[in-house]
């Protein structure tokens, strides 16, 4: 359940207004936050207005125009209009942005969080990797193994593969690393 | 209402003005809150053209992977399809858009996909032949994201910060679309006698496609700062389809480049005969009514 946050009359419209924000949830993965997720990534007052900025994770996000709907609507009621949501591409979103918290949300919920997204010499071709032996073992989130098998590289949603656990053969989902 | 009853689903239903689903006034605009001015020293028009070009390669090509749908052996490689070609059409979403804000006479994604003619569209023709099988699905996949990652990846550094930023997020997406063509074209090319002998003969035809995509044009050439060129990915590309036909057992087609119609291709709005249906199942619903929302 989520609890929406009350504005605190004592604190800093715009501290207020930051909270709101990053208590919204992400409409596909509804257990962890826009700032868990590391999507939210600035909420300023220029000229008296809120300006609330996300970044897609995967250029086709369809969820994009929700999140900003949910964000105006939340804003709205904790006594901020208008909004105004921005989109920033650059730099592009890396799952190395999902906080510690939104790591453990995930795991509680079953879904393996990513490791670190891999780095990039921005000089030389991208290298084609080929093959499941290359993949660093992704733990199942339900028993702790680390005996599993990709089953798939996309799952329901861009931003997931799906594996299965060697160990206790359930499927689950894991957060790709980009 | 309140805030925990309020849900995403209860949002899309309400009727407002800049909420509705599919084509139309509703979708909100890629670029919104971005800088969209063009910098100094290159031509708007040049760079319209240039976003064109590259946005039109991934919409196309995104439909010709949608026509997959209820058609892949198995659920996985359909979801797998799926996010493919959702990456490539949020790709060209944002091309079109750049494309529009360059050209700087209005139009946006909409206008752009649905209402120009045959001949203003500027993709390669790789990206709308039909395939005839599954082994030339995934062989058009590995040639298309490889030179594709390619170029995105010369464009990060391009003088446009719009195109910059958004080949830095499509290079992360087509790493993926990549490694899961080549490990197909693997698995088919290793595979029996039958799905090597498919993959073979998918390679065989899609090949003479493969050259205009290291073709350099006139639009390109003037803009050195911005665009890549396209001969230069030939080295890259090449090397990528050496190593995954040798893992698969493939050999290398020798095969002409498909002919140019009086020295045009698709990059100069010449297209295949196939191209006229899929724009007419791409555009006939927003064409027969424009405007109309559900």
């Amino acid at each position: 359940m989520v609890t929406a946050i009350r504005p605190d009359p004592a604190a800093p419209a715009l501290e207020v207004a930051r909270e709101v924000a990053a208590s919204v949830p992400d409409p596909e993965l509804p257990m962890v936050t826009l700032a868990d997720l590391g999507i939210l990534r600035d909420v300023t007052a220029e000229d008296g207005q809120l300006v609330v900025t996300i970044t897609p994770t995967y250029s086709g996000c369809p969820a994009l125009r929700e999140i900003a709907q949910d964000l105006r609507h939340r804003l709205s009621q904790a006594g901020f209009a208008p909004v105004t949501v921005r989109t920033a591409l650059a730099p592009a979103w890396t799952s190395d942005w999902i906080t510690p918290a939104g790591r453990r949300k995930l795991q509680a919920a079953g879904i393996a969080p990513p490791h670190p997204a891999p780095a990039r010499d921005r000089q030389a071709p991208v290298p084609l990797i080929l093959g499941t032996t290359r993949r660093l073992p992704v733990a199942c989130p339900r028993c702790g193994s680390p005996a599993t098998t990709q089953t798939a590289a996309f799952s329901a949603t861009a931003c997931k593969a799906l594996y299965r656990c060697d160990a206790c053969r359930e499927p689950f989902e894991y957060v790709k690393d980009i | 209402m309140t805030d925990d009853e309020f849900t995403v689903y209860q949002g899309l239903a309400q009727d407002t003005e800049d909420h509705r689903w599919a084509f139309g006034t509703g979708f909100t605009d890629p670029l919104e809150g971005i800088d969209t001015s063009v910098a100094d020293g290159v031509d708007p028009a040049a760079l319209a053209t240039y976003c064109l070009m590259l946005g039109d390669d991934a919409l196309i090509y995104s439909h010709r992977l949608q026509q997959w749908m209820t058609r892949m052996p198995e659920l996985e490689e359909e979801t797998a399809l799926a996010n493919i070609a959702l990456d490539l059409l949020g790709q060209a979403r944002m091309l079109l858009a750049r494309a529009g804000r360059a050209e700087g006479a209005g139009r946006q994604e909409d206008q752009l996909a649905f209402f120009r003619d045959e001949n203003e569209f500027r993709n390669v023709r790789l990206a709308e032949t039909i395939d005839a099988d599954f082994a030339e699905l995934t062989g058009r996949l590995l040639i298309f994201s490889a030179w594709r990652l390619a170029l995105f990846s010369q464009l990060t550094g391009s003088a446009d910060p719009v195109l910059a930023a958004i080949a830095a997020k499509g290079v992360k997406e087509l790493t993926y679309h990549r490694e899961y063509a080549a490990e197909w074209v693997i698995r088919l090319g290793d595979g029996t006698a039958l799905s090597h002998a498919k993959m073979q003969a998918a390679l065989e035809a899609i090949w003479p496609l493969a050259d205009e995509l290291f073709r350099t044009d006139a639009v390109i050439r003037t803009l050195p700062a911005v665009a890549a060129d396209p001969a230069t990915l030939r080295g890259e590309v090449d090397e990528v389809l050496r190593t995954v036909l040798a893992a698969a057992g493939l050999d290398r087609p020798d095969r002409a480049p498909m002919a140019a119609v009086a020295g045009q291709t698709g990059r100069d709005g010449v297209h295949t005969e196939a191209f006229g249906y899929l724009l007419a199942e791409l555009q006939s619903v927003a064409r027969a009514h424009p405007d109309a929302t559900w």
